[in-house]
């Protein structure tokens, strides 16, 4: 969760708050409001105990406009004026008001106490506040209380919940509410209540239940079971096992998600490389360099940003994708004019070339930008994200970098089978000779593609200053998967990178929860090697004649 | 036999080579022991530490040089045959140090630290240093020979043998940093005490490893010159050279291939074992890609293909790394870097390639 999503929250409830306040004063009647003023000054009294009441009265009472002071109470803002009057205090605590009638005080003339209260008081306090926010006018309030409510149960809530749940229209915290009192119905005295409750919690139930469940089904020493009636037993087996498999439905979407989203990073990492490696056989150790390059174009079309656009902070990214491209393609074609043309042929030698070339800008990224990592911030629409099911979140980052991927995986292919340039390069590829013949020169082709495969690179980076740290050391992380990817896909073909990046994303993803993360990988480089000894090509291997060698 | 040996070299080669052993063996122990503190010809202490250190170096550059040089495979995961020796001989050590750790308990301290109760199975043994010895001549063969015979039967040569021996360090390095793998994940091992009774504080300890390092490396490289010299050694070329044309002269060449590369293993194992006592830590990172990168381009800058070059680069570059990393750590990488470019672009034989051109040259204008 980003902190804008948090303050826009914030602000949300806030407003929800001065609302309710707003309708609160017309709608109570006298008696009320005074029994509801003495409560709500009793906050500042001496004696934790009747502090205690206050808060407790406060929350039965269910008059939202309490919600303030006693928000105030627990982030201990609310402050006793000697006159025994309470005081709001702003979050910087320059400037207050009125608990009772919000008025704007003069903070330089009072002296003013902290309230006495103690973690006893902080418990009721947390539920007393929970009650309120029910009633709340928001439903995004009223769900975070909800969520609060049934984490936290406490005594004399099924009142509280029944009442809220006869007004309540929102289908969510409806849910919330039914599987709040179910799980109070469990305890209750009527069989037909409890068995209903269950299948409640069989029907919408998530892991928080289980433990409730299991306890139904717990045996005492002398081993006989501590719940008699076996239709409820059975009923609560029954609903563990629904809220298990529900569980691992769950858990195996989660899991193909993450994996996709692992597959798509792996993607932008490794496509840039399919085309230097795949279509030009040079080994280029640099690439995770040009991965890392992009990344610091990011961060430097963000540093611009910031200072002299800010009002189009949000946008730097849009900006930043020609600019990563351009910079590592150039870069990229700088190397290839300079050293890499001269090791065509000669794959052993342009490995260990290039690895020098990636020592060396590494080394230069150290200098000029210092060893330590430097942060990328995620524009507001990056982050957060969405929660599917219960506890499976999915961030906007990474969604985003799906779309980002399939973008760049339709430019590249559209580029390399729609167009002359393509045409030409996979001309040179097949038959470089020929190709030469034909006119096409070849040792443009090769420039051109070396900047195609770097840039792509760089967007690759740009891609992982989304999700990630980055440093000089960005590219080295990258480099081994990256191989692994185009080996495994096969080389030659953009389809065998895709189904490699995404295969093995997914399959490291679903290994993880078993093995943990370390020993999935080291399982997945091991598949990967047997891969190879079966098909030394990779999955997708040319064939026919394109087959050199 | 001995005949065979002998027809190694030029008798003034011979000579060269037992100059340059007896310079290393007696003539710097001697001037440490012998030589006033003061007087410049006193070799100090610390010099053998160091100088083992970087025979073991050459040691590995002798080993690569035999499976790329001669055989034109480039492996990029030699470390982790080093490393293997190196945590065998750690192992031992670790055994050795007994109750004198920070814990005092008969466990290495790191166990003590993670709670374990009991040495886990495959530390069983490691007491020993007969057992030791034998697994740190057997197992790094032994694993090169299996992933070999897999990779070789399936025709895996090139690039792709390179990027999957890349792999394959880099998975025993993700494995070696986890904990529970049970070898001191991140910290590996370290703060030995002895080895077979002999405090590793000692000088002497340390003169007479350095001194058991210098045979050994005397001794590889003989072994490795009778093995490139044999006729095995000319189908080894050849292989390298065009290896289709070798198998349709009725070699199999993967019995070639995997020779030379447990071969090379087993070298490179030994000099691991070697390293870990002189240097006195072992730690996954030896295991990096990066690392068996670098061990290449030792070959490369001495020269493929000729021992003596593998033996020099790995001494030059190692100086060199010594030297930088005090005087200008700034820029080791920019020279390193700088190094594999122009080693591979200009001088593709090294610094041997370069000194014989010149020798050749001479040559040509004395006759003229």
């Amino acid at each position: 969760m980003g902190v804008d999503s948090k303050s826009r929250k914030m602000l949300a409830r806030l407003l929800g708050v001065f609302l309710f306040l707003f309708v609160g004063l017309f709608s109570f009647s006298l008696g009320e409001a005074n029994d509801f003023e003495s409560a709500l000054k009793d906050l500042g009294n001496k004696s934790r105990s009747k502090i205690k009441l206050a808060v407790k009265r406060l929350g039965n009472m269910g008059n939202p406009r309490a919600l303030p002071a006693l928000e105030a109470l627990k982030n201990k803002r609310l402050k006793i004026s000697e006159d025994g009057a309470l005081i709001i205090l702003n979050a910087v605590g320059d400037q207050g008001h009125d608990a009772l009638n919000g008025n704007p005080v003069d903070l330089n003339s009072l002296t003013l106490r902290k309230p006495r209260i103690n973690n006893s008081v902080r418990r009721v306090l947390s539920v007393a506040i929970g009650k309120l926010q029910l009633t709340s006018n928001d439903p995004e309030i009223r769900l975070t209380a909800a969520m609060q409510l049934q984490k936290k149960p406490t005594s004399g809530l099924v009142e509280l919940v029944e009442k809220a749940l006869d007004k309540e229209n929102n289908n969510k915290v409806r849910k919330i509410f039914i599987l709040i009192l179910s799980k109070e119905g469990l305890n209750s005295d009527d069989k037909n209540k409890r068995l209903q409750s269950l299948n409640t919690i069989s029907e919408f139930g998530n892991n928080d239940f289980k433990t409730d469940l299991e306890a139904l089904l717990e045996k005492n020493d002398a081993g006989k079971f501590l719940e008699s009636d076996p239709e409820i037993r059975n009923s609560a087996a029954k609903a563990i096992s629904n809220i298990e498999n529900r569980q691992f439905f769950i858990n195996q979407i989660a899991n193909l998600f993450y994996g996709l989203s692992l597959g798509s990073i792996l993607l932008l990492a490794a496509l840039g490389l399919a085309i230097t490696f795949g279509l030009m056989g040079v080994i280029n150790m640099a690439h995770g360099e040009m991965l890392m390059l992009g990344a610091y174009s990011t961060f430097l079309v963000q540093n611009l940003f910031k200072e002299y656009l800010p009002g189009f902070f949000e946008w730097y990214l849009l900006a930043a994708i020609p600019i990563a491209f351009m910079v590592s393609a150039m870069i990229g074609v700088l190397l290839e004019r300079s050293i890499i043309r001269h090791l065509y042929g000669r794959p052993l030698e342009t490995l260990l070339a290039t690895w020098g070339i990636s020592l060396i800008l590494i080394q230069s990224v150290r200098l000029i930008f210092g060893a330590q990592n430097v942060a990328v911030a995620n524009p507001s629409y990056l982050s957060g994200g969405i929660e599917v099911f219960h506890g499976v979140v999915l961030p906007f980052n990474r969604i985003a970098i799906l779309i980002f991927v399939v973008f760049v995986v339709i430019s590249v292919w559209t580029l390399l089978q729609k167009t002359s340039l393509g045409l030409q390069v996979r001309a040179v590829t097949q038959n470089r000779g020929m190709a030469a013949c034909m006119g096409i020169s070849t040792r443009k082709i090769d420039m051109y593609t070396f900047g195609l495969g770097s840039g792509v690179a760089g967007l690759g980076g740009l891609a992982l200053s989304q999700i990630g740290n980055v440093g000089p050391e960005l590219g080295q992380l990258y480099i081994v998967d990256s191989f692994m990817v185009v080996v495994t896909g096969g080389v030659g073909k953009i389809a065998g990178t895709v189904v490699g990046a995404l295969g093995l994303g997914i399959i490291n993803k679903f290994l993880e929860p078993v093995t943990g993360a370390v020993l999935g990988k080291i399982i997945v480089l091991i598949l990967i090697i047997i891969l190879i000894q079966k098909r030394p090509q990779g999955l997708f291997a040319l064939k026919g004649r394109m087959v050199d060698n | 036999m001995i005949k065979n040996i002998n027809n190694l070299h030029s008798f003034k080669e011979w000579l060269f080579i037992f100059f340059l052993l007896a310079i290393a063996t007696f003539l710097l122990p001697l001037l440490n022991i012998f030589a006033p503190e003061e007087s410049v010809l006193h070799v100090p202490d610390y010099i053998f530490p160091l100088l083992g250190k970087y025979l073991c170096y050459a040691l590995v550059a002798l080993a690569i040089d035999l499976i790329w040089g001669y055989t034109g495979i480039l492996s990029l995961g030699h470390g982790v045959f080093f490393s293997m020796g190196g945590y065998a001989m750690g192992m031992y050590l670790m055994r050795s140090i007994g109750k004198e750790g920070v814990y005092k308990s008969d466990l290495p301290d790191f166990m003590v630290f993670l709670d374990w109760k009991e040495l886990p199975w495959y530390w069983l043994g490691f007491d020993y240093f007969a057992f030791t010895l034998l697994v740190i001549l057997i197992l790094p063969g032994l694993f090169a020979f299996t992933f070999g015979y897999f990779s070789f039967k399936s025709r895996i040569k090139g690039v792709y043998f390179a990027i999957i021996t890349q792999a394959m360090t880099y998975a025993l390095m993700l494995l070696f940093f986890r904990n529970n793998t049970g070898f001191g994940g991140n910290n590996g091992l370290t703060d030995f005490k002895q080895i077979l009774g002999f405090s590793l504080q000692e000088p002497s300890t340390k003169m007479s490893l350095y001194i058991i390092t210098t045979i050994v490396l005397f001794l590889s490289y003989v072994l490795s010159r009778y093995v490139v010299q044999s006729k095995l050694g000319r189908i080894l070329t050849a292989i390298r050279d065009t290896e289709s044309r070798v198998m349709f002269s009725g070699y199999n060449t993967i019995h070639y291939k995997l020779f030379i590369w447990t071969l090379s293993a087993f070298l490179c194992g030994i000099a691991g074992a070697l390293y870990v006592p002189q240097v006195g830590i072992i730690n996954p990172s030896e295991m990096q890609p990066s690392n068996s990168i670098e061990m290449a381009v030792w070959v490369a800058v001495g020269g493929r293909g000729t021992l003596s070059g593998a033996l020099v680069g790995a001494g030059l570059v190692n100086w060199a790394k010594s030297w930088f990393t005090v005087a200008a750590p700034d820029y080791w990488l920019y020279f390193l870097g700088a190094l594999f470019i122009i080693v591979t672009l200009y001088f593709p034989k090294g610094l041997v390639g370069i000194f014989a051109r010149f020798n050749s040259e001479e040559k040509v204008r004395e006759s003229a």
